[in-house]
């Protein structure tokens, strides 16, 4: 028979639901790491920070306020929320913490002041910025931190960032890290236990990019309206600039856009083009409900939990770290180990396996960098053993080692096995290394 | 990746209407037709115990903008919702909480219109609320609930053909399940682009061959620019001939032959050029294993051919009448009606829009054909064209839900079901370390039935109750733990798992009203603990 003893904190009556879970074990409990005594205590002294949508208006977004709602009937009771998004008209078919009147206020404050107001006893800390204005001694504060971004670059920004600050002699800078994400009925939900498990850097050839549709088609042979508007936004606007700068928020801008992407499609005869496609193609916007949202950030929260409380196996610990969630077709998941990769950039030691031609430029070699699945680096600068190869900045740099893009690696003296290390502003402090393996070109 | 539903209308020069603004990221999913279907449904929630899940269900439906929604809920708001339940306050403390929650719920959407019971100047009963409400779209209820209450939803499910929804959320597991009155056929179910490439390369009809033919029967003459710009359908056509001629008549079938054929197409490449190769050779040669392929009759298609309503043909809905018509056109030409997209490929704009032309043009043909043979089956019916030719486009991907029909919740059927299903669980988790498939979370279901009907139970009293219905189930270790996760949370519901499972259910009750994408057939089932679920059809 298993104990039934329940050890509620600050407000018992309150919590009864929550305290029977959490501070008594189930069948799945690991008595080892589980105190019912402790729980309530600890839970309320944690500080939880969530990071959520930070780019403008064009993900998916929306997990924030599923992801502080759930967190304030967790018990938590000190959270911090990192946005520096304002409200936009299109957020409020999901996101329930806002009004018609919030529209163009900032998320971060409007969503903290309304759940502080509706779960009596938690205090939540807005942040109306980036994650890239704060530090190490920032994130040091936080015992979990649980993410709903809408961009790959922001959620590797802070997995590597989380990653640096281990420290194996001081048990408190292991940082868990739970984030989600969803599109359409689809989603999902991983947790991270920095350089003990596999890091969202060791997972991104699973957020492969969407291949670029090539120039030439774009400038001459357009197929699809996709195509027109492409041409609309990369051609058209940088012949004719209509506005000082294209503001894709901005209804005047898109409809310019999309009367270029019209003309152009009638032209060609291609059908098609319409407003809400132009919008869609020119803010690359991932469609978003309240539903899958509820589902996602649940999980995430859900884990956040289990971590804080012990009061059952989270994922991550030992073996199965990432639940992938399907709505489309039925409903499935499918929950598993990522396994961490030796040559992970970020949390492995050893470089990565580079697939090169031996015959390509420099320039063709920095290229390959944005869309190779595994690197996914906009703008890198690279090193090779002992010289550097080309440097995105400062410019003096730059013009420096610009000849370089045109040479072959080959006449840059590189060889099969030799480590090269790319750096990318995007990820200050972070030094991708890869081991050059040439493949013959037919 | 998800598909992208793009506006119907034509081309209009004005931005979108405040409404499509607000629904931007949703339209893209179900397009103006489902939010239509949305804001017309009248939903009510039966609530009891500490009804989380329901009414986060609620909130899902009430942002993207469902019609109306009612709750019949008896409790008080006590100060254990506060702590589990988002759409309450302070201020809510000691009133109805049908009454609260619909303020606070109505709230988040001034589309959305809301009304609770029971209250002193309506109802106060739900059998008067059932009796004297417009038809609901859909009742969802949750458990625990009493036996005459459950009965008496499901009679009304029967007579009005309401789609029930059950849902039970106890500690770190839940489950959830669809009553439908009778098969539910869907027609527009998304299938994943990728997927719906049909381009007939086997069967091409006159025009096409005729199109293909004139763009290579001067193959070799063709200059650079040509020759690297014919569009990969037309190559394979061309050298699907070839090859025809150099095997007595016959195509490419085995794998063994589509592989060589595709060493053909890619051999036939020029490589005399500085990028020393042909994208749309590449093309071509990637293309062959998916696109050379004879026209085939999927399962979930073959399904609705097979099935017979039990209605009369003047009643049934138009959906059957069109199946006979295209189970006709398929009888008659060995295939079904064309879909008729062609999927992006290298090629001039004009030979591009010339061939998607092509492919109109059939698809366009095919479906009046079938809309002619729907009007011969069912004289005097009206149908709607653009209706016929999406369910012509979609025929691969229709599917029926619900086909053969499980109980209500308690007949004998519906048991005899659980026991079958539940010997061939058990049987699969025996062999779940050879197959490296997960544990059945059929134990969850078991443990959580066992309280349908009580707020809380000890573990003793599920594994009794789980042993009455299923004997010999009481020594299974699983069930033995499920039992006791149960037991633990005293019908207590945690957020998250409530939240989750809202999430969940309002997914599938928009695919119920929308009739879009697939809804689960019957029962999803979520733990916790491990975060993974399981639908079952039980």
């Amino acid at each position: 028979m298993l104990p039934t003893e329940v050890y509620p904190g600050s407000e018992p009556s309150r919590w009864k639901y929550l305290d029977r879970i959490r501070t008594r074990p189930g069948p799945f409990t690991n008595p080892d790491a589980f105190d019912g005594s402790l729980v309530a205590e600890a839970i309320e002294n944690m500080t939880v920070l969530t990071v959520v949508e930070l780019t403008s208006h064009s993900g998916a977004g929306g997990l924030g306020c599923e992801i502080l709602k759930n967190l304030a009937l967790s018990g938590f009771k000190s959270i911090h929320v990192i946005d520096m998004d304002t409200i936009d008209i299109s957020n409020l078919n999901r996101q329930f913490l806002f009004r018609e009147e919030d529209v163009g206020s900032y998320k971060a404050e409007v969503a903290a002041r309304f759940v502080e107001k509706r779960v009596k006893g938690v205090k939540i800390t807005p942040h109306n910025k980036m994650i890239q204005d704060f530090g190490e001694d920032f994130y040091m504060q936080f015992q979990v931190i649980v993410c709903g971004l809408d961009s790959i670059e922001a959620r590797r920004w802070i997995n590597a960032t989380l990653v640096n600050m281990v420290d194996e002699d001081v048990s408190d800078s292991y940082k868990p890290l739970v984030d989600g994400g969803t599109e359409g009925f689809k989603g999902q939900a991983r947790v991270i236990f920095p350089t003990v498990t596999s890091c969202i850097e060791c997972q991104l050839d699973m957020h492969a990019p969407r291949a670029a549709v090539p120039l030439c088609t774009i400038a001459s042979i357009p197929r699809q309206p996709e195509h027109c508007i492409e041409w609309a936004h990369v051609i058209a606007w940088d012949q004719e600039t209509p506005f000082p700068a294209l503001d894709k928020d901005d209804p005047e801008h898109i409809t310019w856009l999309y009367k270029k992407a019209l003309l152009r499609a009638q032209e060609f005869n291609i059908p098609g083009v319409t407003y809400s496609l132009t919008q869609g193609v020119v803010k690359n916007i991932i469609p978003a409900i309240a539903a899958t949202n509820s589902v996602i950030a649940a999980a995430c929260c859900n884990e956040a939990v289990k971590i804080g409380t012990s009061a059952a196996p989270m994922l991550g610990y030992p073996d199965e770290n990432y639940m992938m969630y399907s709505g489309n077709d039925s409903i499935y998941t499918y929950t598993f180990k990522h396994e961490k990769k030796d040559d992970c950039p970020v949390c492995g030691n050893l470089a990565r396996e580079l697939q090169v031609d031996p015959d390509w430029t420099l320039r063709e070699l920095v290229e390959s960098f944005a869309t190779r699945p595994e690197a996914q680096l906009k703008k890198p600068s690279l090193r090779g053993e002992g010289k550097t190869l080309y440097m995105q900045s400062p410019a003096s740099l730059e013009e420096q080692t610009r000849p370089n893009l045109d040479k072959t690696l080959v006449e840059l003296g590189l060889a099969e096995g030799d480590e090269i290390g790319v750096t990318d502003p995007a990820f200050a402090t972070v030094m991708f290394k890869f081991k050059l393996k040439f493949r013959i070109s037919e | 990746m998800t598909e992208i539903v793009m506006s119907q209308t034509p081309p209009i020069l004005h931005g979108p209407s405040a409404k499509e603004k607000k629904y931007d990221r949703q339209l893209r999913l179900w397009a103006a037709s489902g939010q239509a279907a949305l804001e017309s449904a009248n939903l009510l929630l039966v609530n009891s115990g500490p009804g989380v899940a329901g009414v986060e269900t609620l909130k899902n439906l009430i942002l993207p903008g469902v019609g109306h929604f009612a709750i019949y809920d008896e409790a008080v708001v006590e100060d254990a919702d506060l702590g589990v339940n988002f759409f309450l306050d302070e201020s809510c403390l000691g009133k109805p909480r049908s009454q609260c929650l619909t303020a606070l719920l109505t709230e988040l959407n001034p589309d959305v219109h809301g009304s609770w019971y029971p209250n002193e100047e309506t109802a106060s009963t739900l059998e008067y609320l059932l009796a004297t409400s417009p038809v609901f779209t859909a009742i969802m209820y949750s458990f625990p609930i009493a036996p005459e209450r459950l009965a008496l939803l499901e009679a009304y499910g029967r007579e009005h053909k309401t789609p029930l929804v059950a849902m039970h959320s106890a500690g770190f597991y839940s489950y959830f399940r669809i009553s439908l009155p009778g098969a539910f056929p869907i027609v527009d179910t998304h299938p994943d682009e990728t997927a719906t490439t049909d381009l007939r390369l086997l069967t091409p009809w006159p025009e096409l061959v005729e199109f293909a033919g004139n763009m290579t029967k001067d193959i070799d003459s063709l200059d650079a620019y040509e020759h690297g710009h014919l569009p990969y359908v037309v190559i394979l056509l061309y050298y699907l001939e070839q090859w025809k001629q150099a095997h007595e008549g016959k195509y490419p079938s085995t794998y063994k032959e589509k592989t060589e054929f595709r060493r053909l197409v890619q051999g036939a490449a020029r490589t005399d050029n500085p990028e020393g190769g042909e994208e749309n050779f590449d093309e071509a040669a990637a293309a062959v294993l998916k696109t050379v392929v004879p026209p085939s009759l999927p399962s979930g298609l073959r399904e609705v051919f097979e099935y017979t309503p039990s209605e009369p043909i003047e009643e049934r809905s138009s959906f059957w009448i069109v199946a006979d018509a295209i189970k006709a056109f398929h009888a008659k030409h060995n295939s079904l009606p064309l879909r008729g997209n062609v999927p992006d490929m290298k090629a001039k704009s004009s030979v591009y829009i010339q061939l998607q032309n092509i492919y109109k043009t059939k698809a366009r043909q095919d479906a009046a054909e079938v809309l002619e043979t729907a009007q011969s089956i069912a004289p005097g019916r009206q149908f709607d064209p653009a209706e016929v030719e999406l369910f012509c486009k979609n025929a691969p991907f229709v599917k029926l839900i619900n086909a053969t029909k499980g109980g209500d919740s308690a007949s004998s059927s519906s048991v005899d079901l659980l026991r079958e299903v539940t010997a061939q669980e058990l049987a699969n988790d025996e062999n779940a370390e050879l197959t490296m498939m997960p544990l059945s979370l059929l134990p969850i279901y078991l443990a959580l039935r066992a309280t349908s009907h009580v707020d809380s139970a000890t573990a003793d009293e599920i594994l009794a109750s789980i042993e009455e219905t299923i004997p010999g189930s009481k020594d299974k270790e699983r069930i033995l733990k499920a039992a006791q996760e149960v037991a633990r949370a005293e019908g207590g519901e945690l957020h998250n798992i409530a939240a989750l499972t809202g999430g969940m259910v309002a997914q599938e009750m928009i695919k119920i009203i929308t009739k879009q994408y697939i809804p689960i057939d019957n029962t999803c089932i979520f733990d916790g603990i491990a975060s993974r679920s399981q639908v079952l059809c039980l």
